[in-house]
């Protein structure tokens, strides 16, 4: 913040000039919905992060490369195993591509705008939570806008290029519906990582160092994901199908759009559930965060 | 002399007091190297599925593989995360100024406290995903007391060749002043050159030769071909020869890399 408070006055929307680094931007009006005050407040503050960021461009340009290529290797990882085979699972590199952009880019989307949930641990150990209770403006918010880092925009790149590379080389019957699935598929398959976020931040304020436990399912499904469903137990498979939903990601819906059998014997509207399971994994991330967060007790330090 | 030995030790015993304190961390990095030696383990069995015996390995190995690579992971520090944090930060702030006068070498300071860390991280964090593949794969592990003797051999190696790069690594920031740059590039090259997303006897042509005698090869790749069994006599020999000859290069270079630094390098004030 310190570094925003010396480039106060570059003509944006709000000033930072009143004392604390973000000022009168969290004075909000009354009446207005929680969603709309969380929403603004997230605006706030990332856009405070894009501009502290903006100072250092080399740094950040350096910094966006890494995020990029550091995800760039697992599909690199992938390109070495088709350099040794035709098939993995049955799928061809361009089906195992359509799955992995499909994945990578819906996780993107997520780590851009919650990738700083895993930082609430720190933030309960170290008693700094206590900062953001005190503010005027919905918790989640800040916390997820904590940090926001511009540079993780090379996962979502990377994500949707390697989805582009597949779209041009896989034979894709395309009908309307299937077009309109595309988006709703990222949208969605967002949503259900996000709420991943949010369980998992919620899950640290239980367990403070166990930051690494979220990691595993957020990193962790998006890798599975990024296979074939036909490589793995099918007991997995169900595990991530009816109780942690990953599979409405991408799975369900993208086998869909190929055309492919899904390892399970699931009816076909199923492919279309992605936005209701979406929704009702939302609605259960929340329950939990409001839980973690009523039980909050401060270090006090 | 012996005063000094002392004196290491007790580094050493320190780091590895300092890593046991984190129970719910350490708990909480096992399940993740459990997650993802699952998901690994089933692209591996898909993978030689397709192609039996590819790089050497029969399916049994190769599902091995990936949980030597998990349980190892921590141990030679592949994504960073060890001292060298703390070492880029007292470069940054100038605290530096203060170890470089201690009755003590900076180097082999740190080498101590990062070899308790990796003793405990081996012990806290490899033995648990090792059991669970156990339990849900059919591993290809040796029977024999020699084989493990020989892998600990080949891991302690590869603990000081991790330690020489990420002391290389911290020293850049000297020079950088933000060491994060670097870090990523080394944890990058790390994770791809070590054999831990791959075995690096899979990998194409002269891609594959290079990257087999490259130092990241001593972190994963030889200790996990020792205790597979592919590496017996004079292979064995040749391993150990590979791995010391860059443990001893690299910690060389750190200290010409230190020497320079502390000669040119105004410390910060402050």
């Amino acid at each position: 913040m310190a570094d925003l408070k010396e480039r106060d006055g570059s003509g944006s929307g709000f000033g930072s000039g009143s004392g604390s680094g973000v000022g009168r931007g969290f004075v909000l009006p009354h009446g207005r919905s929680r969603l709309v005050d969380g929403l603004r407040t997230y605006r706030l503050i990332a856009w405070m992060w894009i501009r502290s960021t903006m100072a250092y461009r080399a740094s950040f340009a350096m910094t966006l490369l890494g995020n990029f290529a550091g995800t760039a290797l697992d599909f690199v990882t992938i390109l070495l195993m088709f350099s040794r085979v035709d098939e993995l699972g049955g799928y061809s590199l361009g089906q195992v591509a359509f799955l992995y952009g499909l994945s990578s880019a819906a996780f993107g989307l997520t780590d851009l705008t919650l990738g700083s949930m895993d930082r609430l641990g720190k933030r309960v150990r170290d008693g700094t939570l206590d900062t953001l209770l005190v503010r005027p403006a919905p918790v989640l918010a800040q916390v997820a806008a904590d940090r926001f880092a511009l540079r993780r925009l090379g996962r979502l790149t990377q994500g949707l290029l390697v989805l582009g590379y597949a779209l041009t080389v896989v034979d894709i019957a395309w009908t309307p519906v299937k077009v309109l699935l595309m988006p709703v598929m990222l949208v969605s398959g967002a949503a259900i990582f996000g709420s991943v976020f949010v369980a998992g931040g919620a899950f640290q304020f239980v367990a403070q160092d166990a930051s690494q436990v979220q990691n595993s399912f957020t990193y962790g499904g998006t890798t599975l994901l990024q296979y074939p469903p036909t490589v793995f137990a099918k007991e997995l498979v169900r595990g991530v199908t009816f109780v942690l939903p990953l599979a409405f990601v991408n799975w369900l819906p993208a086998l869909y759009v190929l055309g492919l059998p899904y390892p399970l014997d699931l009816p076909a509207w199923t492919a279309f559930l992605s936005p209701l399971v979406a929704v009702a994994c939302c609605a259960l991330a929340g329950l939990a965060w409001r839980a973690g967060l009523r039980s909050y007790r401060s270090t006090g330090s | 002399m012996v005063r000094s030995w002392r004196l290491y030790a007790a580094v050493a015993a320190g780091g590895f007091r300092r890593y046991a304190t984190y129970r719910v961390a350490t708990a909480a990095g096992v399940f993740t190297n459990t997650v993802f030696g699952l998901i690994l383990a089933y692209t591996y069995i898909a993978l030689w599925d397709e192609r039996p015996g590819l790089g050497g390995y029969d399916q049994a190995q190769a599902v091995t593989y990936v949980w030597i690579g998990q349980g190892l992971l921590a141990v030679v520090a592949v994504m960073g995360g060890g001292f060298e944090d703390e070492l880029i930060e007292r470069i940054r702030t100038g605290d530096i100024a203060i170890d470089l006068y201690r009755p003590a070498d900076l180097q082999a300071w740190w080498l101590a406290a990062d070899c308790g860390r990796a003793v405990f991280q081996l012990l806290g964090r490899g033995v648990v995903p090792m059991l669970f593949g156990g339990l849900v794969f059919r591993l290809a592990l040796p029977a024999d007391a020699g084989t493990w003797m020989a892998f600990l051999g080949a891991v302690a190696l590869g603990i000081v060749v991790s330690f020489a790069i990420r002391y290389l690594v911290a020293l850049a920031a000297f020079w950088f002043m933000d060491g994060t740059g670097v870090q990523q590039l080394a944890v990058l090259a790390g994770l791809f050159f070590s054999g831990m997303t791959l075995p690096l006897n899979v990998f194409p042509g002269a891609l594959g030769e290079l990257a087999r005698v490259l130092p990241w090869s001593s972190l994963i790749q030889a200790p996990a071909d020792v205790l597979l069994g592919e590496r017996t006599g004079w292979a064995l020999l040749r391993t150990y020869a590979l791995q010391g000859a860059w443990a001893v290069g690299l910690l060389a270079a750190g200290r010409l890399v230190q020497s320079a630094a502390t000669r040119r390098v105004v410390v910060q004030g402050g």
